[in-house]
């Protein structure tokens, strides 16, 4: 098994699948020659070839529709837009067209493609480029969400989104790309889609996060472990549709809970995560469920950013509320 | 003193040569002659008959679908008499392993194309069953984000081309959707990729409301082609041999490699936008109305047909009874189809249920079997 970095695992992944299944694309911007502005295509075009690593022109709605009718003929498209502040050029294709084929053909046509791209604050990046817009994405019925938190869960996530039948928009975590190794089989190898993972066990408080948030939420556990608190890390690793099932389970056992999310808080996903729980589980709860988020502002300027993300102080602070409630 | 004329370049003098480049292609004329012998496709009198009795049926089909609209038996509807020209002789250049990728208007050449009757009423109707298509049938339902089918043309033609199919994707918009970015995008990238697409614009004069020099400073639709590095053509759209031979053009070229080309179809549309509260008359007066009759595809048409002394009244009436026949046969068909249930809806949003739509699912399972 190799050590790898986040943005290695997801080039293993894109390999994997394109020498299983000859009908898998990769195209973008940047993407072939240039192997992606992370690299996270680097060495695809040589091993494949132009027909199946291309470069596109610059436009993301054009990606989008070009991912929906190479679909049409039998493809199966992993175009990547190269940051998801881009996504709003691309609506349409992805929430007016691949999102509704299945129902808008009445289940005779569908939209096999896998849409990756880079997000998250913390790498300095200029405007439009670090947002987390997964909410957007997860409000969409007929689309899936992906977020992987670890080189693992990377590999594994992404070769289930490619053999999908259904569109799947996988999101990359800038600041994960390579911030840390993990050990990786060189085999294949899938993780389900919808499915959660207790990444930490304990038993006296559920923190729900994914993404970044969920190394955070690891860190904050381990300094709660310091005062006696044992803490449970849940990683959603799809956030639409959520794995209610493990979340339940565990908020069940513990009695206490917490969601995590970088994003800014409106309209998120810790506001569904906490709406499922007061629902299913309200007679478990010894304490509200609360929220470390964003504040609502829009991505901040690279000087703010430290300011403006959710760290592991700011979960162990809203943590020691519910333990204490 | 007199202005330097330095430059070597006169952007001006250079649109005004490339804008007077792009001439109406007419090969039939109002009174049904042939005014352009050399262009003249010469199909043979069986494909002549076929493609007037498509126009025919079409423009019944037309008639009948407002009258039905206006009786609530049909819902949604986007009128197309005066445009059948534009589509029934750009698709009569097609063959079934092209894919059409339509706009709202274009449900005429999906039913050419295979797409059932019953089908396009109950799309109509806003019910599920009408856009599921058959194996094989090479269409999309019509889209109703304007322009949006540009760009996915591109993908389904790049795909042909990767497939090394001997086919074409074919999509239309109005002028309208040529102010649409997903238009620039679609037939840019289709020209990057040398994807064998036929990019068809009929300008119909009117978006909605807003009339054509409204959207564009540009002269022609089909100059914008030049753009994007492709062949374009404004041909006349109430033409029927003109249309077609650009056409069948476009298609020869996109087979043997040449990739795309944007048609610009002129016409007219004599009906509303749709039947859903468009009133023409706040936007055009029944002078222009009358002008553009006059060019009508269909009189045209049976001049040239009649003179050649292939077609004649009977011909027409047998064309005209099958179509409401077929219409009839349709609508009752149409009115077969089942209730639908939210659960028919939900079964549609994913191969596999998530959980919480296999949820939604079983509650509305047990009101529906209330």
């Amino acid at each position: 098994m190799a050590q790898l970095t986040m943005i290695q695992a997801i080039t293993d992944a894109l390999k994997t699948e394109m020498k299983n299944d000859e009908n898998v694309l990769v195209f973008g911007e940047d993407v072939g020659n240039n192997g992606g502005v992370f690299r996270a295509t680097e060495g695809l075009q040589k091993e494949f070839g132009e027909e199946r690593v291309f470069d596109t022109p610059l436009a993301e709605s054009g990606i989008g529709g070009l991912a929906i009718g190479l679909a049409l003929q039998g493809y199966r498209p992993v175009p990547e837009i190269q940051f998801f502040g881009f996504v709003f050029e691309v609506m349409d294709s992805i929430s007016g067209q691949m999102a509704r084929m299945r129902f808008r053909s009445g289940g005779s046509l569908n939209s096999p493609v896998t849409i990756r791209s880079p997000f998250g604050g913390g790498v300095h990046t200029p405007e439009m480029h670090a947002d987390s817009l997964e909410g957007l994405m997860a409000a969409q019925p007929g689309l899936k969400v992906v977020i992987p938190s670890t080189p693992y869960d990377a590999k594994g996530l992404l070769i289930s989104a490619i053999r999908d039948n259904d569109p799947v928009i996988f999101l990359e975590h800038m600041k994960l790309y390579r911030s840390f190794r993990q050990e990786v089989p060189e085999e294949e190898y899938t993780i389900p889609l919808g499915k959660a993972e207790v990444k930490r066990e304990g038993k006296d408080l559920t923190i729900i996060a994914y993404g970044a948030m969920v190394q955070e939420s690891i860190k904050a556990a381990e300094a709660l472990e310091k005062e006696n608190y044992s803490v449970e890390v849940v990683d959603l690793r799809t956030i639409q549709p959520l794995d209610i099932e493990t979340i339940i389970a565990s908020v069940e056992k513990t009695g206490r809970a917490m969601v995590v999310q970088e994003a800014q808080k409106q309209a998120g996903i810790a506001a569904s995560v906490v709406a499922e729980i007061t629902d299913r589980a309200i007679l478990s709860l010894e304490a509200p469920v609360l929220r470390v988020t964003a504040p609502d502002s829009v991505f901040p300027f690279s000087q703010a950013e430290q300011v403006w993300l959710p760290n592991a102080n700011d979960i162990v602070e809203t943590a020691k509320k519910v333990l204490t409630f | 003193m007199a202005a330097k004329k330095s430059q070597q370049f006169d952007p001006v003098e250079t649109l005004n040569a490339i804008e007077e480049k792009f001439e109406m292609v007419q090969i039939l004329n109002e009174e049904g002659k042939i005014v352009n012998e050399e262009a003249d496709p010469k199909l043979s009198d069986e494909d002549l008959q076929e493609l007037m009795r498509r126009m025919v049926y079409t423009r019944i089909l037309d008639q009948r679908s407002i009258s039905l609209n206006r009786q609530g038996r049909l819902g949604f509807y986007a009128p197309t008499a005066g445009q059948e020209a534009s589509q029934l002789a750009s698709h009569f250049a097609l063959t079934k392993e092209d894919f059409i990728l339509p706009g709202y208007r274009d449900v005429p050449q999906l039913i050419w194309h295979g797409w059932p009757l019953h089908q396009a009423f109950l799309f109509s109707r806003g019910h599920f069953m009408g856009n599921q298509m058959a194996e094989g049938l090479n269409v999309l339902p019509p889209q109703i984000i304007i322009g949006a089918q540009f760009i996915q043309a591109t993908g389904v033609a790049l795909g042909m081309q990767k497939r090394k199919k001997e086919a074409v994707a074919v999509t239309y918009t109005g002028e309208g959707g040529s102010s649409q970015g997903d238009f620039y995008e679609g037939i840019n990238f289709a020209g990057a990729f040398r994807a064998p697409a036929i990019f068809i614009v009929q300008n119909n004069q009117y978006a909605i409301s807003t009339p054509r020099e409204a959207q564009t400073a540009a002269k022609t639709i089909a100059q914008k082609a030049v753009a994007a590095g492709i062949p374009g053509i404004f041909v006349d759209g109430m033409d029927p041999l003109a249309v077609y031979a650009v056409t069948r053009d476009a298609r020869e070229r996109a087979i043997k490699g040449e990739g795309p080309t944007l048609i610009e179809t002129f016409c007219y549309r004599y009906g509303p936008h749709t039947m859903a509260g468009d009133d023409p008359t706040r936007y055009r007066t029944s002078d222009i109305d009358s002008e553009w009759e006059k060019k009508d595809p269909l009189v045209r048409f049976r001049k040239y047909l009649e003179a050649k002394g292939i077609w004649d009244e009977a011909k027409e009436n047998e064309v005209m009874e099958k179509a409401k026949e077929e219409i009839k046969a349709a609508i009752k068909k149409a009115d077969g189809a089942p209730k639908q249930k939210v659960t028919d809806l939900l079964g549609f949003m994913y191969e596999e249920l998530p959980f919480n739509v296999q949820e939604q699912m079983d509650i509305y399972k047990a009101k529906e079997s209330k």
